[in-house]
């Protein structure tokens, strides 16, 4: 790779030398030792603010019901479960990033996979408050769930609904299991840099006695490589799953195969962008630009360019076969998108998602920092308006016109997602702060001087 | 100190500064026939555990397979009781047993139980968590997890004899050797 690396002029994975101690103590020290900066607490701060916020909108809406929302008859789905694809879908490049990548063995991704992964974990965390509050008496959730009981009823295993919740709950679940087991060395290296006894003791006893023995290693490293293995179908269906939600519904616009690729396309292209809004403000404020370095941020930009022209392919694909499939309802649907009551909405959408990326094709653009950022929140904001269209158009103006309808957000809507924007990035700050933000073992492993000789060879 | 067996010998360590020096050493250290040693690296070293012999076997994947058939097996009967046996239902003339809408929480159930089971294997297999170990008695040991690599030969090896196994330690050229000392008591390991 080394050699590749040189002939294809790509940036350098790690910047500079570097060594096992330099690298065990800036990665360590940024938990350990650091004084918590100004910009920390004001960042904590304000993402607590709007931490609150969701938890009164959280009380607002279990006093009074989901009446505060914006959702009607018939826009049953709104904001909630727009807001829920959208969460999930940039949970999913954490997954892809410390998965797909490992299997492909992308050595980059060794500087990124870690924040990726609690990325994943928190948005998908922040994806299943929106079903479980747009239930209507969210007190009742656990009736999606097999269980005995009285009524001697079970979900309908036949609805996609009920995939979900399997879906959603094993991908965190087993996200969690992921993000930890990678994580135990790095843990075990923070109890060994501990200067203070409680954190010796949190550290010590989160990294469960890791000693870095080779039989741990052994079985570790086989273990994280099936776990990667078990992930990548795992990312691909829980997406898929989602889409389903929408597909195998009969309402013009939803019911159609296309929904499974187009969704997870839209799911990694809406991770990335957020993987870029994280990575770029991390390696700023923690110093870490030769870890995370141009070449990281570009791959991450092609990425975003491949994934947007899927998603431009799947617009496309939708407009003609609502066209080939001669059915009047799809196409007024599509034609509604375009020029009907949300064209607004649509718009923004399309600037966002197909037109903005295209500009990073050139090299200049793709490798100026402030440019990716600022583009990563445009398509952030575009792939919400995708979310929000194709939930709110296909139901607003379905076959009768009788029944047909208009639906807006309220402030409560908007309080909601907000707070859990504010609650994703509250953790975030955590995080970094808490716990180590890079695999300190597998950098170690990417700098030693054998596996560079190995590359050669 | 109110102890009243003295603290026996638990292991000498053999710190090396770089990957490929303890691969070498270990090597030595095989040919020379120890058998109850264990390297302690700060990152994953294949060769390692080949040379050390850890295991003939390694049974993660086949716990995997197995925890992965488990929670498929669980996923499909789960829904087969509930749609065949507990409460059939005629949804537009669909069959009870509608296997093909059972594929993806069969597939979902594979997936979980395989990880979940995995990681159990892993903590098992690697007899974790274990919080206390001899090893970690020595200062420099800390650093197993930072940037030094570590050779240990334990006391219990048929092999050892603290002066001998010190001085063909010596041969290997290493940073530094430490010994520790075994401090627990009863019949711990």
């Amino acid at each position: 790779m080394a050699t590749e690396i040189t002939k294809l002029k790509l940036p350098p994975v790690v910047e500079g030398e570097h060594n096992y101690t330099e690298i065990s103590r800036r990665i360590s020290d940024i938990t350990l030792v650091r004084k918590t900066h100004f910009l920390w607490f004001l960042g904590f701060g304000v993402t607590l603010l709007f931490t609150m916020m969701l938890f009164y909108a959280i009380a607002k809406l279990l006093v009074d019901g989901v009446g505060i929302w914006g959702v009607n008859i018939p826009v049953g789905w709104g904001f909630a479960i727009g807001n829920f694809v959208w969460w999930i879908g940039i949970g999913h490049a954490g997954t892809l990033i410390s998965a797909i990548l490992l299997l492909l063995n992308q050595k980059w991704r060794t500087s990124i996979n870690r924040f990726a992964e609690a990325m994943t974990l928190v948005a998908v965390a922040a994806a299943g408050l929106f079903p479980l509050l747009h239930l209507g008496r969210p007190y009742y959730f656990y009736w999606l769930l097999p269980y005995p009981n009285t009524m001697a009823l079970f979900p309908q295993f036949r609805s996609p609904l009920v995939w979900d919740v399997f879906a959603v709950l094993t991908y965190l679940t087993v996200s969690l299991v992921f993000w930890y087991i990678g994580m135990i060395p790095d843990l075990a290296t923070l109890r060994d840099r501990a200067k203070k006894g409680w954190t010796f003791k949190i550290f010590g006893i989160l990294s469960l006695g890791w000693r870095g023995s080779a039989e741990h290693w052994h079985h570790y490293e086989r273990l994280y490589l099936i776990l990667a293995g078990l992930a990548t179908p795992l990312v691909v269906s829980v997406h898929t799953v989602v889409s389903f939600d929408f597909a195998a519904g009969i309402i013009p616009g939803w019911h159609s195969t296309i929904f499974g690729p187009y969704f997870v396309a839209g799911a990694i292209f809406s991770g990335f962008a957020m993987v870029l809004t994280l990575a770029i403000p991390i390696r700023w404020a923690f110093n870490l630009k030769d870890f995370i370095t141009m070449r990281h941020l570009e791959n991450s930009a092609k990425i975003l360019i491949a994934t947007s022209l899927i998603i431009l392919y799947s617009y496309l694909s939708e407009y003609f076969f609502a066209y080939y499939s001669g059915d009047q309802f799809e196409r007024y649907i599509e034609l509604n998108r375009a020029f009907g009551g949300y064209a607004f909405m649509y718009w923004i959408l399309i600037l966002c998602n197909v037109l903005l990326p295209q500009l990073l094709w050139f090299r200049k653009l793709r490798t100026n920092v402030m440019f990716l950022f600022i583009l990563s929140i445009f398509v952030n904001i575009g792939m919400w308006t995708e979310r929000y269209v194709i939930v709110v158009t296909s139901l607003h103006h379905d076959f009768l016109p009788s029944s047909w309808g208009m639906y807006s957000g309220t402030w409560w809507d908007y309080a909601t997602l907000a707070g859990t924007i504010g609650m994703f990035f509250m953790m975030m700050f955590l995080f970094v702060r808490m716990l180590p933000l890079m695999s300190m073992a597998e950098m170690r492993k990417l700098i030693a001087p054998k596996e560079a000789k190995r590359e050669e060879a | 100190m109110s102890s009243i067996r003295e603290p026996k010998l638990f292991a000498l360590l053999a710190e090396f500064d770089e990957a490929e020096k303890i691969i070498e050493a270990a090597k030595l250290a095989r040919q020379a026939g120890f058998e109850k040693m264990h390297a302690y690296t700060p990152f994953a070293i294949e060769e390692l555990s080949e040379i050390l012999q850890t295991k003939r076997r390694n049974w993660i994947p086949a716990i995997v397979l197995a925890g992965g058939i488990f929670g498929g097996l669980t996923g499909f009967f789960l829904q087969y009781y509930a749609a065949v046996i507990s409460y059939p239902q005629n949804i537009g003339g669909r069959p009870p047993n509608s296997w093909e809408v059972f594929i993806p929480i069969t597939f979902e159930l594979t997936i979980l139980g395989g990880a979940i089971i995995g990681a159990l294997g892993l903590l098992i297999l690697s007899g974790l968590p274990q919080l206390y170990h001899p090893v970690f008695a020595a200062p420099e040991f800390r650093r197993a997890t930072q940037d030094a690599f570590f050779l240990s030969i334990e006391s219990k090896d048929p092999k050892f004899d603290e002066t001998e196994t010190h001085d063909f330690l010596e041969t290997l050229e290493p940073v530094d050797i430490i010994g520790v000392l075994d401090r627990r008591t009863g019949s711990e390991r």
